[in-house]
């Protein structure tokens, strides 16, 4: 048997396919109401949902809105719900979520819709703010770095990668029938200072979070740890603020 | 995929159907336990009323009804115990599918033994 040689592929034919995108579209100036709208994009292997609404936007319809900014999974603004879960666009390839059938983008959930895929974060970032995500010390500043262990930085390393995204706290049961509940974000951005051995606001923050809204309306739904770009086990970090909140209390 | 008003349904996993689960059957259990504290109460009207509508009970409707019930009592019970933990130990978080998994299975074992002698008694006569 002689061995054949596969004709190499032609430098650019890289292979591609036609996709459906079924995007949910609201417009307030045009109609109170959103309706679904299906293009046809051709698409690479390679690419993400985000090449697919970039093409759609900048070749087919100039009026889809959206957010983005890196287009890197770092930035944190195109969070979205592609076929009924919450990702980021710019981290979804399409050949990852069934391409052979329509693919489904709707913004995220339990924020108020502006256009499109944009959502109002005000009320994402007002939790956010609640509890108070900077360094909290007392004290004469000191003159060089505050030092911490490599054990005491690890503690609380899960927590710092949130991006601030809005996947999560979109993601949650709870937040979308009760908008006052904290949300998974803020508690996660809350636990980064909590376990953080150089910060004091501790209890400050423990007790903004011992309201009603605050940890205990979670319900261990683990839709957000699932929704979490950035791997963040977010279930774990309010399940560890809970826990911080009882062994206070004895 | 009709227009819905809230979008597509939202496809969480197996935490968020648990979740469910444990909110439907919570309600079933609380409307069931008003109802039986109503049934109960009727012995201060007289034992005769009591009598009949504790009677009641053996029709193979309230028969079905109770295995019912029991299903959802031992699932209530086995997934708040997986939630308890979740919360308070701190490795819950990390093996909550496996904890749901071995819920599941508590349940279908305690069903299996529950279920053959129960509709034993509601369809085999007494």
């Amino acid at each position: 048997m002689t061995a054949v040689a596969e004709a190499p592929a032609a430098v650019g034919a890289v292979k591609s396919f036609t996709v459906t995108i079924k995007i949910r579209r609201f417009n307030p100036e045009v109609s109170p109401d959103p309706t679904w709208q299906e293009f046809q994009v051709e698409a690479h292997a390679t690419d993400r949902v985000l090449d697919a609404l970039h093409k759609i936007k900048w070749e087919q319809d100039g009026s889809l809105t959206f957010r983005r900014s890196c287009a890197h999974g770092v930035c944190g603004s195109d969070a979205m719900r592609i076929n009924g879960r919450n990702r980021l666009a710019c981290k979804t390839l399409l050949k990852d979520v069934n391409p052979d059938k329509p693919i489904t983008v709707e913004p995220i959930k339990a924020l108020p819709v502006l256009k499109d895929l944009v959502v109002d974060m005000e009320p994402f970032f007002a939790s956010y703010r609640e509890i108070m995500p900077f360094l909290i010390t007392s004290g004469n500043e000191p003159t060089r770095e505050r030092l911490q262990s490599a054990e005491e930085r690890a503690r609380f390393d899960d927590t710092t990668k949130c991006i601030l995204c809005a996947a999560c706290t979109s993601s949650c049961p709870v937040f979308w029938t009760d908008g006052q509940y904290f949300g998974p974000a803020a508690i996660v951005n809350a636990h980064r200072f909590i376990f953080d051995s150089r910060d004091e606001g501790g209890q400050q923050r423990l007790d903004i979070l011992n309201d009603k809204e605050g940890v205990w309306r979670c319900r261990t739904t683990f839709n957000c740890t699932e929704a979490c770009p950035r791997g963040i086990q977010v279930t774990k970090a309010i399940a560890e603020v809970k826990q911080a909140m009882i062994r206070r209390a004895f | 995929m009709p227009d819905r008003p809230g979008g597509t349904l939202y496809r969480g996993r197996e935490g968020m159907w648990s979740w469910v689960a444990q909110r439907v059957t919570g309600v079933l259990i609380f409307f069931f336990l008003l109802v039986h504290v109503l049934d109960t109460a009727v012995i201060n009207v007289s034992p005769e009323a009591y009598n009949a509508i504790i009677g009641t009970y053996r029709h193979w409707i309230m028969g079905l009804g109770e295995a019912g019930l029991v299903a959802a009592v031992v699932i209530h019970a086995f997934n708040g115990v997986r939630l308890i933990l979740v919360d308070f130990w701190a490795k819950g978080a990390k093996y909550q599918r496996v904890m749901l998994y071995i819920a599941l299975a508590l349940f279908v074992v305690v069903m299996a033994g529950f279920l053959p002698r129960h509709l034993m008694n509601t369809f085999g006569g007494h």
